[in-house]
């Protein structure tokens, strides 16, 4: 089998099937009772968690194909984020329904006053336009250069998510930490490439 | 609502514990019959009450914050077995005419133990009723007679990392502490819990003895004491000094004042589903807004 056929049905089932585990997991815990007295919390936590944890995942393929030279890998960009997108859909319905209960009101004045929800609610509001964009028609209308501007734009959705667990954390800092210091290492691949390609 | 008893009452007359594994199987009818019904979800999802009903033992005894565990929710229930709570002491000392080093039974022994059902409003906006048993904090501070120079009670927590294994990271400065008023202490709702549901205080639970002010936020019920020091001044305590903006020396329950980083307006009830207004003074107001008359509460949050 050739890498690129190994990647069409074997790499990219895999990795779409293992980034949807989690959701299964989180289904399997609550049919049975594993969530904790406070299940709301609970959802929300996991869903948010993995949400940005696909994210980091969808933005390593890239320096992966680099390090690998195994470029077909590139194709598990857009099941990873639409995976990444599908949590964090699950981890915003879950605010607007079970903490907020569709209060429009009660929804503005906290996104406006807690910077954290700012933070949180724009970086989700950056994903739509790229999830509604991840299909090769949408590629191909707004032309390749366009496409690839606007969902640059990945990463400031990652950090903003990245800040957004770090202000709402208590005092212990360290799985907030560990996300932020992931991100930051991917910012550093991406920015020492481009310099390098810069004329000197 | 608080139910309080006398201070006569005879052990036989504490709740038996059987009664309560009843009430849980009770709980746990009622809960299915409740999934069941659930099926014309919009009135129940509405519905928003303030009905004070027990907090099933499961969730008391498994959600958790006892940072000297983890800082999971889930840690204390976990890792607090290598808590020894025998023997234990607790030493009442600093500004008193006789100090007295109290052993655990000893307290157990003399002091009549009292059911107390409170509501606790933690400051992560989630809030329990729990059955408490214990003595009002007064009874025991009256035994050690504080002397006009005391003016606040500080309450420190057993510091051993090899009992306490969340006290290896300096996630907070080590040991705890907490502290009062010493009119907020003698006030007869203070309490010093030594069980919850007619048993013997579980040890992710604070055992053996902790405090509990139930018109403050849960962080100033300081667990497993082995330290009240009658003080002249107003102690350093543990939130406070790690994150001064957040967490006041006072910590009443206040919707009127909220944390910098979230509301307190409204608290979710563990169990249910619908988040429900929070109450001045959690409640209480009645029983203690008098202590705080002419203070400025958004000022001493």
């Amino acid at each position: 089998m050739n890498r690129y056929r190994l990647t069409r049905w074997v790499v990219r089932p895999a990795v779409t099937i293992a980034s949807l585990i989690p959701i299964a997991w989180l289904l399997w815990d609550t049919v049975v009772g594993n969530l904790s007295a406070n299940p709301i919390e609970d959802i929300t936590h996991r869903t948010g968690t993995w949400g940005l944890a696909v994210l980091l995942a969808t933005l390593s393929v890239t320096p992966l194909v680099r390090v690998t030279g195994w470029s077909h890998l590139i194709k598990l960009r857009r099941p990873l984020g639409l995976s990444a997108f599908f949590y964090l859909s699950l981890h915003f319905a879950t605010y607007l329904a079970l903490d907020q209960f569709f209060s429009i009101s009660g929804i503005f004045n906290d996104v406006v006053k807690r910077p954290y929800l700012t933070v949180g609610f724009t970086s989700f509001c950056i994903l739509v336009p790229l999830a509604l964009t991840s299909t090769n028609k949408m590629v191909k209308r707004l032309g390749g250069k366009r496409w690839a501007r606007l969902h640059r734009l990945v990463y400031v959705a990652a950090a903003g998510g990245v800040l957004h667990f770090l202000w709402l954390v208590k005092i212990d800092k360290r799985e907030p930490i560990i996300y932020a210091s992931i991100l930051v290492l991917l910012l550093v691949l991406r920015l020492g490439r481009r310099r390098r390609r810069l004329p000197g | 609502m608080l139910i309080r008893r006398g201070h006569d009452m005879k052990e036989s007359e504490v709740t038996d514990e059987s009664f309560y594994w009843n009430r849980r199987d009770f709980i746990g009818t009622a809960a299915a019959s409740a999934l069941a019904a659930m099926a014309p979800l919009g009135p129940w999802l509405v519905r928003n009450g303030q009905d004070d009903k027990l907090t099933p033992y499961d969730s008391v005894t498994s959600y958790n914050n006892f940072y000297e565990f983890g800082t999971g929710k889930d840690d204390p229930e976990r890792n607090a077995h290598t808590l020894q709570t025998r023997p234990w002491t607790v030493a009442v000392e600093g500004e008193v005419s006789k100090p007295k080093v109290f052993d655990i039974d000893e307290i157990l022994k003399s002091f009549p133990s009292e059911e107390r059902i409170y509501r606790l409003r933690c400051v992560e906006a989630w809030s329990m009723v729990i059955p408490w048993l214990g003595l009002p904090l007064a009874s025991l501070l009256n035994v050690v007679e504080p002397t006009s120079r005391a003016r606040f009670v500080e309450f420190v927590t057993l510091h051993d990392p090899e009992q306490m294994p969340g006290q290896r990271r300096n996630v907070l400065p080590w040991p705890y502490v907490e502290g009062l008023r010493l009119d907020e202490a003698m006030h007869p709702l203070t309490l010093l819990a030594t069980g919850l549901y007619g048993k013997t205080l579980p040890n992710q639970n604070g055992a053996p003895i902790r405090l509990v002010v139930p018109w403050k936020y849960g962080f100033k019920s300081i667990k497993s004491i082995v330290r009240i020091r009658l003080v002249g001044h107003q102690p350093r305590t543990t939130w406070n000094a790690a994150l001064p903006h957040e967490y006041g020396f006072y910590a009443n329950v206040n919707p009127a004042v909220d944390h910098p980083r979230w509301s307190q307006k409204r608290e979710r009830r563990i169990g249910k589903i619908r988040k429900q207004d929070t109450l001045p003074f959690n409640g209480y107001a009645e029983e203690v807004a008098s202590l705080y008359a002419g203070m400025d509460l958004s000022r001493y949050y």
